[in-house]
């Protein structure tokens, strides 16, 4: 049995409706007293919520988790009962090793300390000894890049250094278990790109992550697995590609319009099925090359057709036309046939993408499909690391400094 | 991990005892590795002592932050420690010691004034920082987990420092009345103890409801004034009727104003009677603000 540092059963947060926001004064509970006497002696009747429910995971050591959903789906909840921040509701887990939360970068940064104070300070309440600050003191300013600085009051430093030197604290701590929320999303570019690195660096390292993020690349880049939840439940969990590809399915099916599945006659001819070639049937519609690539659409014919003609697009998940081509002059007799398509390489961003198939007669539609399920590209991304960069194409490429004397 | 607690399921704690593995293989466990469990509060008191020793590094910078930020960007700084009691010593001097005529213990009246601003200055300033310790600090709290109670212990120990400016400012008084130090000085660190004590004991309750209710910070500046008043800072117990002094012994801040006059001049031994409810009150007040903490705690980064 491989060994388990995480193991939670049941976990729940119930909070009353609005509770964060609120502040309670004496004078609400008095005026509640006053207008109903009674009834403050009684249960609260406010609005209850659960922020997590019924959630159960083990987690490996050494295992990287991505924890995925929208917003208010009980990430967040999630990691600060791990973490001890709060208590659950219902529900147990057991932790085994030392926990480190990254729940946002700066905790306990004091504008009027120096940046080495605030180095000190900052790595006290992540949790670190002093003696571990002092150790990686040079190592920890040479990450922030911050060093001219290091002594002036962190109220004179940009926003953007601050992030620096907060995050250069978090990354240099070296716990058994991380658990981080979305905090990789600081910083320009370039540091991004240095903390993203750091990242996969610890996760190489043998510890254990529990990793919330928005940014897919991201959670592809460092995670195995993935934990999706939804309304404070795990709705799936898997491996990274497959739930990904899902969650992008179902995040972009909101916005789509999707229309008739299938519109036309049906009675000559219809489509019945697709799938990539070379593919598990519980997986043909995930493409995880970006090789050559065999696609298959089954149709049935079931009276001879002299003058066809045969049409196909590829959506992505915006509904964006992707790619569309067609065939005049086909002539199919009654029996199954497959249309195959191979392509030298998709090179499509991963996410969710629809085929669309079309066989005409005459001007006429004998069938048009809008193939289910939705092909989902599951190749590794070569992107921008902020998605608002990431393009239609995913393009690997190398790139070299050339030239210049 | 609180005894017992493999017999029942759900565990009022989060512990971080090593070795009491249940549910979890004993392959998941090296025994050096920091274990806890989680599960939702229950029960009445699960102090862990173990973790707060834990977290003593924590403590360290926390009371090392509130020093440095103290008298950041003032001209002079910790000067503030002596010249603020310095001018209440004046003031107070002026009103109650030449015009009031208040008894004093056979002492000058700025003397006996200062022995008692003394504690009262620490007791009123850390009491205040404790109270407001984790509002302020409301952005760490939610966001990282360490015991809380580390918070107004902080902003109690914090304090000391200014108590020791001021109390070279003491010396210097003493020199100038020509007051000598009594034998009764050994017995200060006692006293001080107690007024550290109580001023958690009160600080625990406080900052614990003013997480909850806001209102705690307006009501302050009245209760320590009022507080002030009920101590004898500017007068000497023996000013209350002999029936009454019991009760004004339930006021710990007697004990500890008394236990310092005494230790520092020799003047003014307090009576035990009185001495013995300060302690008891405080050792009352201390014991339940730790367990009302400790409940609110599991909940406090959720109202905060």
């Amino acid at each position: 049995m491989s060994s388990i540092v995480i193991r939670a059963e049941g976990l729940g947060k119930q909070y009353r409706v609005g509770e964060r926001e609120r502040y309670l004064t004496l004078r609400d509970v008095l005026m509640k007293v006053v207008g109903s006497p009674l009834n403050f002696f009684r249960p609260a009747q406010t609005e209850l919520m659960w922020a997590l429910s019924d959630v159960s995971l083990q987690v490996e050591h050494g295992e990287v988790i991505g924890i995925i959903g929208r917003n208010g789906s009980g990430k967040t909840t999630l990691l600060k009962i791990l973490s001890r921040i709060t208590r659950p509701t219902t529900g147990s887990a057991e932790v085994s090793g030392s926990v480190r939360t990254l729940l946002e970068v700066g905790t306990g940064f004091h504008p009027e300390l120096t940046g080495r104070e605030n180095m000190y300070l900052s790595g006290a309440i992540l949790g670190m000894s002093k003696r571990e600050i002092e150790r990686k003191f040079d190592i920890i300013v040479a990450f922030s890049g911050v060093e001219r600085f290091i002594d002036t009051p962190l109220k004179h430093y940009s926003t953007g250094m601050q992030m620096r030197l907060a995050f250069a604290v978090a990354a240099h701590l070296e716990p058994d278990i991380l658990l981080v929320d979305e905090v990789l999303a600081v910083g320009d570019l370039e540091f991004q790109k240095k903390c993203l690195g750091k990242m996969e660096e610890v996760s190489g390292s043998g510890r254990t992550i529990l990793f919330v993020s928005h940014q897919m690349n991201q959670i592809r880049r460092l995670c195995k697995r993935v934990l999706w939840l939804e309304g404070g439940e795990i709705y799936r969990s898997g491996p990274t590609a497959a739930i990904l590809g899902e969650y992008e399915g179902a995040l972009s099916s909101g916005q789509r319009n999707q229309g008739q599945r299938s519109t036309g006659t049906r009675t000559k001819a219809r489509f019945v099925r697709w799938q990539i070639d070379g593919t598990e049937s519980d997986s043909s519609n995930f493409l995880t090359t970006m090789g050559a690539v065999t696609i298959r659409f089954q149709v049935e014919v079931l009276a001879p057709i002299r003058n066809g003609h045969h049409g196909i697009a590829l959506y992505n998940g915006e509904r964006q036309l992707m790619w569309g081509w067609a065939k005049e002059n086909v002539q199919l007799g009654p029996s199954m046939h497959e249309f195959c398509y191979t392509f030298p390489t998709l090179p499509l961003r991963p996410g969710p993408y629809s085929w669309q198939v079309s066989l005409w007669e005459d001007g006429e539609v004998l069938d048009m499909w809008d193939c289910a399920p939705d092909m989902i590209i599951a190749t590794e991304g070569h992107q921008h690391p902020q998605d608002e960069w990431n393009g239609i194409l995913n393009v690997p490429c190398q790139f070299e400094v050339c030239g210049g004397n | 991990m609180t005894q017992g607690s493999e017999n029942t399921p759900q565990v009022a704690t989060v512990d971080s005892s090593p070795s009491v593995g249940g549910a979890l293989p004993a392959s998941a466990l090296s025994l050096q590795k920091p274990f806890y469990r989680i599960a939702p509060p229950q029960g009445f008191l699960d102090l862990n002592l173990r973790e707060v020793w834990n977290y003593k590094g924590l403590l360290y910078f926390l009371v090392w932050r509130d020093i440095k930020i103290r008298y950041k960007q003032t001209a002079i700084g910790a000067a503030w420690a002596i010249i603020q009691p310095f001018m209440t010593m004046v003031i107070f001097s002026l009103f109650f010691g030449k015009f009031a005529r208040m008894p004093s213990e056979g002492l000058p009246y700025p003397i006996f004034f200062y022995t008692a601003l003394l504690p009262w200055t620490y007791f009123s300033g850390a009491l205040q920082n404790a109270t407001n310790t984790i509002v302020e600090n409301q952005r760490v709290v939610t966001k990282v987990f360490f015991p809380r109670v580390i918070l107004p212990l902080s902003a109690v120990l914090s304090g000391l420092l200014d108590l020791g400016i001021s109390f070279l400012m003491f010396i210097v008084l003493m020199f100038y009345y020509r007051i000598h130090f009594a034998w009764t000085i050994l017995l200060l660190p006692g006293f001080l103890l107690l007024a550290v004590v109580t001023a958690l004991g009160v600080g625990l309750w406080l900052s614990a409801l003013n997480a909850i209710y806001r209102d705690v910070r307006y009501v302050m500046p009245f209760l320590v004034q009022l507080w002030m008043f009920a101590s004898p800072v500017a007068y000497p117990s023996s000013l209350v009727p002999e029936r009454w002094r019991w009760l004004f012994g339930l006021n710990p801040m007697t004990g500890v104003i008394e236990g310092f006059r005494w230790a520092l001049t020799g003047h003014g031994k307090p009576h035990g009677g009185l001495l013995l409810a300060s302690v008891g009150i405080v050792a009352v007040i201390f014991c339940a603000g730790l367990v009302y903490f400790q409940r609110m705690e599991t909940t406090i980064a959720d109202v905060v």
